[in-house]
């Protein structure tokens, strides 16, 4: 019976082709029909069925993202055939379903070496490719020998494929230099192109890991350069000498020459030629000629109306934007230019180059025009252009900022924006101005007030971490404030229940503090004032800033009482304690107020209360350095320093798994798309219930204005944003962006505020390099090869020197500490001293690495 | 390196997909999907007549960039990274192309759909292990046919013995 079953499938079995025929006609049902056809079929003992139906799997799992891992052990079967036909489809599904984990993996060491002996090339060739895509440390060390055969056959098409998979074999088992370095170098020579093509690729795709230890063959690939006619050739090696120039400043000068002559060429290829100009903007930039020839070059790149070749311009004009601007400079009108193009790539890429060209003088009008581009643009590209004017104006403590009451302004504008989601780094840069500059004070309240009373501006989620900050702000620097009242109404008015608590608790803080503020001006006043008309002097604003009168003190005091009431009873503990305090320290100096009013008497429990709570909140904020936690001295006792790797071994199969899903999560299952509609859930679902919350809204604004204050104040406000309008006005508008902003203009109004900075820590920390221990030894293997077998054992015994070298540093580790304490300068320290191995091994192993003369 | 090459019809149904950077290769299926599905997301929502590349480090990690060709119903599709030339790469779809159209006169999304292991035979000899080692579309077309003719010829064979095997094995 079960042999009748086989010979049915066999003879009936659908061919890929009526797999194919079937999914056009439906696809989800069918899909899972086939599966279990196929799972039938591959366990058959015909190699043809099995192939067919590993075939079909194979075409499922590319196409379909039907899980294949179970057939790996059919796959080898099928691989093993003495059949072409079956192996292609073996190897086929093994490079694309195997990974290291596969634990069938041994099983195909064999077979590969078989293959790769085979007489017929097409079979080496499959061999070649599965082990360029799947080879592991251990096929890669067992098949050294046979791909050094290979590298030396006399078939082109088995020789460059053998070429190609040396990368794979090299980064698996570095020892495998040893064994083919020499025949791959000598490739180097070969006059057919396609092999040189893909010994270039090779060197290139090596020079890149590690530019240093491939110096030494520079003289090779110089000739290369000079004599090659091939443009994939010529392309390959100008990567090559943009990684080697860069290290070896030598080698730029001499490299110059011919890398201009292959840019002088009438008919050169535009991919050629925008590679020469990326090498000579990237590594040889110091050589004038070519620097001026490539920037002259790059113009008929800018000027062309393919975008591909604009946006690979304006790209290449990046690269050499922070080191020569005058390059970007002259080519100014065409930045401009592709502000407005149709193109998201081109528009992205002017500007950033604008703002490469921002300084002092002409930040505020090309802000200014960027801020109408932002209005006029999509949410992508306005948030964009919101983000690169932060990142251009806060650099290095916000260098280019003269006027800070623009600049915080600006911020204040850029909340308005409707499409601004870059509220994070709103909020950081108000508080940073906020605790640097002193003088910018006043306007971040005037700023701060503005986005505080405005109660459209709490619907909008990106927004919260600005209106955090305005409170902060509002509250820090409340003696700024022209009516700490309204400061104060604003912070407890309706709608913020809308924030999240984390806001909300600094809003009740902030709220505190003026609280704290008014009291204490009222209770220092010399003499009571009268009572009657108190309210109304206050609230005008004009007249005496801090004259609390009885009356005004009071009101302010059963508003704030009024507005935390409800809070006192929140579910976030955060709120709830901090409200709470507050009307625990109102009900304290309530009826003393009272008292204030009719008698003299100064020294009360309220007065020294209140001078308390003042002198907690007078302290001035500063800012704190990104490396103040390492000034903190280590506490007696606590080892921090402490050799974990006993720790880190057992970690290890619990953290490796984690990593590579964190790579899968975070990286791969990111799409643009996705985030969009993310984005509008999101945005939609913050939003309270449309109905309820926009009538509610519309009665607020009918009882207090537009604004939430009353309308006198809301009169001062317009004429304020009428005054902004009128400024904004003198502006050119987006689309007449002129040349001439760029012109320095030397009209300085006022001189810069003080703008606090700190010693260290304001750049962000250089990361340690983590060069994995594979590619060192890459590098040393091919450094060993370079340097012939004499000096090869001088390296061993230095190895082992360093070896030793190192246990005696971890030895030397706890006294090191315990020196650190000592030290000032304890961020920098630490950093310069766990570099400080790793560097001293660099050094160690590269100093022998040497150019030859000849080329220099 | 190349890092993958995949080709999607317009409404996003994906012809071929091959990935070479081992993260991307190593990963669950449905992942790469997945990753196929991002791409087209962001190809679909680009306008016509603009510059074919794209920045992609979201989906591909640091250092990716991806260029695409839209031919007729067809997009096709290669990531890379630094060490690769953009102009090259547009050019190397070029190659692709010709070589297909050779390979089937006129080549369209059928011919695509309905020859998928001829498809991989051609990129293989363009493309190894990531690395570009053929762009001469004659050349490859004389490996595809050498390909083609080996494995007619190991088939011949079986033709045969494929139901006598049947019969021995069963029994």
């Amino acid at each position: 019976m079960a042999s009748s079953n086989s010979l049915m499938d066999s003879l009936f079995q659908r061919s890929l082709e009526d797999l194919i025929k079937g999914l056009r006609l439906g696809e989800s049902t069918f899909i899972s029909r086939s599966l279990e056809e196929i799972r039938r079929e591959i366990k058959l003992t015909d190699l043809s069925t099995k192939s067919v139906a590993l075939q079909k799997l194979s075409y499922l799992a590319a196409l379909h993202g039907v899980d294949m891992a179970w057939a790996a052990f059919h796959a080898v079967e099928v691989v093993s055939s003495s059949r072409f036909a079956h192996k292609r489809i073996g190897y086929h599904a093994i490079a694309q379903s195997f990974s290291d984990q596969t634990p069938v993996m041994l099983l195909i060491t064999n077979q590969l070496r078989k293959d790769l002996n085979s007489s017929n090339e097409h079979e080496v060739s499959l061999a070649l490719e599965c082990l360029a895509r799947i080879g592991t440390d251990d096929l890669a060390r067992d098949l050294t020998s046979e791909v050094f055969t290979l590298l030396g056959s006399s078939k082109a098409l088995v020789r460059k494929k053998a070429i190609g998979v040396v990368l794979r074999v090299f980064d698996k088992y570095p020892d495998a230099v040893k064994v083919c370095f020499k025949r791959l170098v000598e490739n180097l020579e070969s006059s057919d192109p396609q092999l040189l093509s893909a010994v270039v690729g090779v060197f290139c795709e090596l020079t890149a890991k590690d530019p240093r230890s491939y110096l030494p063959l520079a003289p090779e690939f110089y000739k290369i350069l000079v004599d090659s006619r091939n443009n994939w050739v010529l392309i390959k090696v100008l990567k090559i000498f943009a990684k080697l120039a860069s290290i070896e400043p030598r080698l730029a000068k001499k490299v110059a020459d011919p890398v201009c002559e292959h840019m002088r060429k009438q008919n050169v290829g535009k991919s050629l030629l925008f590679e020469c100009i990326r090498t000579v903007f990237s590594s040889l930039s110091d050589q004038e000629t070519a620097l001026k020839l490539a920037v002259a070059k790059i113009r008929e790149f800018l000027v062309d109306d393919d975008p591909n070749l604009k946006y690979l311009g304006l790209h290449a004009l990046s690269i050499v934007a922070g080191k020569h601007l005058w390059a970007v400079l002259e080519n100014k009108e065409a930045v401009v230019k592709a502000m407005s193009d149709e193109d998201p790539n081109v528009k992205l890429e002017a500007l950033h180059l604008l703002m490469a060209m921002v300084n002092e003088d002409n930040v505020t009008e090309i802000s200014r025009i960027l801020m109408n581009y932002a209005l006029k643009s999509d949410p992508l590209f306005c948030n964009e252009i919101i983000g690169s004017i932060l990142v251009a104006c806060s650099r290095d403590s916000y260098e280019i900022i003269v006027d800070f009451d623009w600049y915080v302004s600006l911020l204040g504008e850029m909340a308005r924006v409707p499409h601004c989601q870059r509220g994070k780094e709103i909020e950081h840069q108000l508080i940073d101005i906020g605790t640097r500059v002193k003088d910018a004070r006043l306007e971040l309240v005037r700023v701060s007030r503005a986005l505080l009373i405005d109660p459209a501006l709490l619907g909008n989620q990106f927004l919260h971490p600005i209106l955090s900050a305005a409170a902060w702000a509002s509250g820090e620097y409340v003696e700024f404030s022209k009516s700490p009242y309204e400061i104060a109404e604003a912070l407890l008015q309706p709608r913020t229940c809308l924030l999240p608590d984390s806001i909300r608790a600094i809003y009740i803080h902030s709220a505190f503090k003026v609280l704290v503020f008014s009291l204490g001006a009222y209770f220092s006043a010399q003499e009571p004032t009268s009572p009657p008309l108190a309210q109304e002097s206050t609230s005008s604003g004009h007249s005496v800033v801090n004259g609390f009168t009885y009356n005004s003190i009071s009101s302010l005091v059963n508003m704030i009482e009024l507005g935390l009431c409800s809070l006192s009873g929140t579910i976030d503990v955060e709120v709830q304690e901090r409200a709470k305090n507050v009307l625990g320290f109102i009900g304290m100096i309530k009826h003393e107020i009272a008292e204030k009013a009719t008698s003299q008497n100064s020294e009360t429990e309220a007065h020294r209360a209140i001078a308390f709570m003042e002198d907690v909140f007078s302290e001035e904020l500063g800012p704190v350095s990104s490396t103040a936690q390492e000034k903190v001295p280590l506490p007696e006792g606590l080892e921090l320093n402490e050799n974990l790797e006993g720790l880190q071994e057992i970690c290890r199969e619990v953290l490796e798994p984690m990593a590579e899903s964190d790579y899968s999560s975070d990286k791969v299952s990111f799409s643009v798309a996705k985030l969009r509609i993310r984005d509008q859930e999101e945005a939609s679902s913050s939003l309270p219930p449309p109905l309820e919350s926009s009538s509610l809204l519309a009665e607020h604004r009918k009882r207090h204005g537009l604004y939430y204050l009353s309308s006198q104040k809301s009169e001062d406000h317009n004429d304020r944003e009428g005054n902004d309008n009128n400024t904004s006005n003198e502006y050119p508008p987006a689309n007449e962006i002129s040349v001439d902003s760029f012109k320095p203009k030397k009209k300085i109004s006022k001189p810069r505020p003080v703008v606090v900075k700190l010693d260290e820590g304001d750049e962000p920390k250089r990361k340690p390099d983590a060069s994995s221990s594979n590619d060192e030894s890459l590098s040393r293997a091919i450094q060993t090869a370079l340097m012939g077998k004499g000096k090869g054992k001088e390296k061993e015994k230095e190895r082992v020197k360093e070896n030793h070298e190192m246990n005696v540093d971890t030895e030397n580790i706890e006294q090191s500490s315990r020196r650190e304490k000592k030290n000032k300068k304890n961020g920098e320290r630490s950093s310069k001293r766990s570099s400080r191995r790793q560097r001293g091994k660099e050094a160690s192993v590269t100093k022998p690495v040497e150019v030859p003369d000849l080329l220099l | 390196m190349i890092k993958a090459v995949m080709m999607m019809n317009t409404q996003g149904k994906p012809r071929l997909a091959k990935f070479y950077d081992f993260l991307v290769r190593c990963l669950p299926v449905e992942k790469q999907q997945e990753l196929i599905r991002g791409v087209f997301s962001v190809l679909s929502s680009r306008p016509e007549n603009v510059s074919n590349f794209l920045e992609i480090d979201s989906l591909f990690g640091p250092d990716s960039r991806l260029v695409y060709k839209h031919y007729a119903t067809l997009y096709f599709v290669l990531v890379f990274d630094g060490s690769e030339n953009e102009l090259a790469m547009l050019d190397l779809i070029q190659v692709l192309v010709e070589t297909l159209d050779k390979c089937f006169s006129n080549v369209c999304e059928l011919d695509i759909v309905f020859n998928y292991s001829k498809m991989h035979t051609v990129l293989d000899e363009i493309v190894f292990g990531g690395q570009v080692l053929e762009t001469r579309s004659d050349e490859v077309m004389k490996a595809v046919e050498e390909i083609s003719k080996s494995e007619a010829a190991s088939n011949s064979i079986s033709l045969v013995p494929k139901s006598v095997s049947g019969w021995r094995g069963g029994r």
